[in-house]
């Protein structure tokens, strides 16, 4: 949540846009919103986005959405943000014939859904729905929960439908304006004054945070979304210098203030589970900072949760930088949490894209200034999200090891790399299918496979089919290529297909596989082997790997191999039967 | 408080809302004297006056305000 009032906002809303990506925002509101868009601008300027706001006249939802030639749909926005206020809808509702008030959420519901689907039919465009603020008349006390009828208890019905009917709808989010009133207040969130002069439902006060929120969504649609979080140890994640106080004397679990630091670790590792990767970086000598980890009882957050650990006594801002290469992500998908206000100046200056957060002088404020941000939005999630941890301390515990070595071989050395090749078999099939469907770089034909033509392709007696798995000693590939060969005549055999996974590019495999082609033609007792290239708009990466596996150039995308004259390959991949 | 310190005070609030670091106003400005004094933009000046010297002004008083004399009087009688 942005900390600018709304002046500031104002005023960032006139700064120069120069340079500036645009975002194309169509505003919709059933009450008056020129300060909202005010607020929109500016929190978007604030966040480096230019925002080309097109706002509709006041009430004007229904037929901006009708016709299809309005302005809304001519303006063509990326997104419309749509805001039906609960002031407007407490007046629908005392119109409301009391025999229908049970109905009544249903009902609302149905005519906003309606509104969603006749824009997707229209034009392509994501929608943005604020959420009903929470407004009660009181006019049944307490009562209203047990009453179906009652305003309140509609509302929160509603809610809970547009929350449904947006699960449904991949172009429908939900902006949680209702979290907003939470954090504020309703006092706070609702002006009544300007509600009754102008007709905004909104505060002045509010509004920041109200137009944060969209602009959050806004900038996830941009791709702006953080992927890891880049934590110091001392006083950010337990109470006291490991250094001085010792494992025994840091503040963690029910220890002195160790609760807050707790729960804070609690939250970070929900957020590891939820796919966002940990990183450490601390001025610290490293197996003091990694003691915590490994040996403290009430430590939440272990050694496997945190990608990448660094502890050293360089500047910071140089190991942020290190674990950004190593991680391979955007720095501006990075978040920096240190206690140390030296600390956060010092990274926010020499790296201006890694967002550092204010953390509050006091450790119990850290976990709910944190929540406040909402830093970690997402549009979708999915379960390969919980295992990158994993993935990324594999490929990171590579990279580093490829710092100590002086040559690229002897790095491939020490990798300790196994192989195995076979012929498919049942419980292959369905993952080399798999890759056959999604490979598109490494693949020389594209040819599309499914499970059951694969399986009547390695019972014939027409093909012969491999498959490779790779291991190494940071952890296992699985299996990564898929060869099949057909028989072109009793000489000839043809590489119907041969895709590889790019994650093991430049190891030696591509040989390895290579020498495994013609070995398996020859043991067949083929002649030769004819490789082809078919050219697609993807795999442009693998035009002369049969050149630059030794194989003849026939023309015409073809090549061929005599399996008595081919030179196997030298690599340091060792193969290990299945 | 008195008159003149509120309209001191006052200054630098209206040069931020209507955007205008020259801008001066007296007891007599109307809004028809700045131009950027609009119905929407009084509300972003109540606000900040409301802000700034810990006041609520009433409903009626925000619609019937006059000039900025009108403003001083509200602020000498509510501000502490």
């Amino acid at each position: 949540m942005t900390e600018k009032t709304f002046s500031e906002l104002k005023k960032k809303s006139r700064s120069s846009a120069e340079g500036l990506p645009r975002f194309r925002l169509a505003l919709m509101g059933d009450c008056a919103t020129q300060h909202l868009a005010t607020a929109l601008r500016g929190a978007a300027m604030d966040r480096g986005v230019n925002l080309d706001l097109w706002e509709a006249d006041y009430d004007q939802l229904q037929a901006q959405i009708l016709d299809d030639q309005s302005e809304l749909y001519t303006f063509e926005p990326a997104a419309v943000l749509l805001y039906l206020c609960s002031e407007k809808l407490y007046d629908k509702f005392a119109k409301c014939p009391l025999e229908q008030r049970e109905q009544f959420a249903q009902r609302t519901y149905e005519g906003i859904a309606a509104y969603w689907d006749r824009i997707i039919a229209t034009k392509s465009m994501q929608i943005l729905q604020y959420n009903f603020v929470e407004l009660d008349d009181r006019v049944f006390g307490d009562y209203a929960a047990k009453n179906d009828g009652a305003f309140i208890t509609q509302l929160r019905q509603l809610n809970e439908l547009l929350r449904k009917g947006a699960q449904q709808r991949s172009q429908v989010a939900i902006l949680d304006l209702q979290r907003v009133q939470n954090e504020l207040g309703r006092r706070t969130f609702h002006d009544e004054k300007l509600y009754y002069i102008a007709k905004m439902p909104i505060s002045l006060q509010a509004l920041p945070a109200a137009a944060d929120i969209a602009v959050d969504r806004v900038c996830i649609m941009m791709g702006r979304v953080h992927k890891c979080v880049v934590l110091d140890l001392d006083n950010t994640l337990w109470g006291g210098v490991i250094g001085d106080d010792g494992i025994n004397g840091i503040q963690i679990g029910e220890l002195g203030l160790g609760r807050a630091f707790t729960d804070l670790q609690l939250w970070l590792k929900e957020l590891r589970k939820r796919g966002i990767l940990l990183a450490v970086c601390s001025k610290n000598e490293k197996d003091a900072a990694m003691e915590p980890f490994l040996h403290h009882p009430e430590m939440v957050l272990h050694m496997e949760d945190i990608a990448l650990f660094v502890a050293n006594w360089e500047d910071k801002a140089s190991n942020i930088r290190y674990i950004q290469q190593t991680l391979n992500i955007g720095m501006d998908s990075m978040v920096f949490l240190d206690d140390n206000p030296f600390e956060r100046q010092a990274v926010r200056a020499l790296i201006p894209e890694i967002c550092v957060p204010e953390l509050p002088q006091d450790p119990a404020q850290y976990l709910h200034y944190l929540r406040s941000l909402d830093l970690f939005s997402t549009v979708s999630y999915s379960e390969t999200d919980q295992i990158r941890t994993r993935q990324y301390q594999e490929e990171s515990s590579r990279s580093q090891a490829q710092q100590q070595f002086a040559s690229y071989d002897e790095y491939l050395e020490s990798l300790e790399m196994l192989a195995c090749a076979a012929p498919l078999d049942g419980f292959r099939i369905p993952r080399a299918a798999q890759l056959t469907q999604r490979s598109n770089q490494f693949n020389l034909r594209t040819v599309r496979y499914t499970e059951a033509e694969l399986e009547a392709v390695a019972a014939s007696e027409d093909y012969h089919t491999l498959y490779f798995t790779l291991e190494d000693r940071f952890g296992d590939y699985g299996l990564i290529g898929v060869v099949i060969l057909h028989k072109e005549d009793a000489e000839a055999a043809f590489v119907d297909t041969w895709l590889m996974s790019c994650r093991v590019l430049r190891r030696g495999m591509e040989e390895f596989i290579a020498d495994k082609i013609v070995e398996t033609a020859k043991k067949n007792g083929f002649k030769r082997v004819i490789g082809e290239y078919l050219p697609t708009a993807k795999n442009k990466m693998v035009r002369d790997l049969y050149a630059q596996m030794g194989f003849a150039d026939l023309g015409e995308g073809r090549y061929q191999a005599d399996v008595d004259t081919y030179q196997p390959h030298t690599t340091k991949i060792k193969e290990k039967t299945v | 408080m008195n008159r003149e310190e509120i309209l001191e005070q006052l200054q630098p609030i209206f040069a931020e809302v209507f955007e205008d670091d020259t801008l001066v106003v007296t007891e007599q400005t109307t809004a028809a004297d700045v131009e950027k004094w609009d119905s929407l933009s009084h509300l972003t000046l109540i606000y900040e006056v409301e802000m700034n010297f810990g006041i609520k002004f009433q409903m009626k008083e925000i619609l019937e305000m006059q000039n900025v004399g009108a403003m001083v009087d509200i602020i000498a009688r509510e501000a502490k």
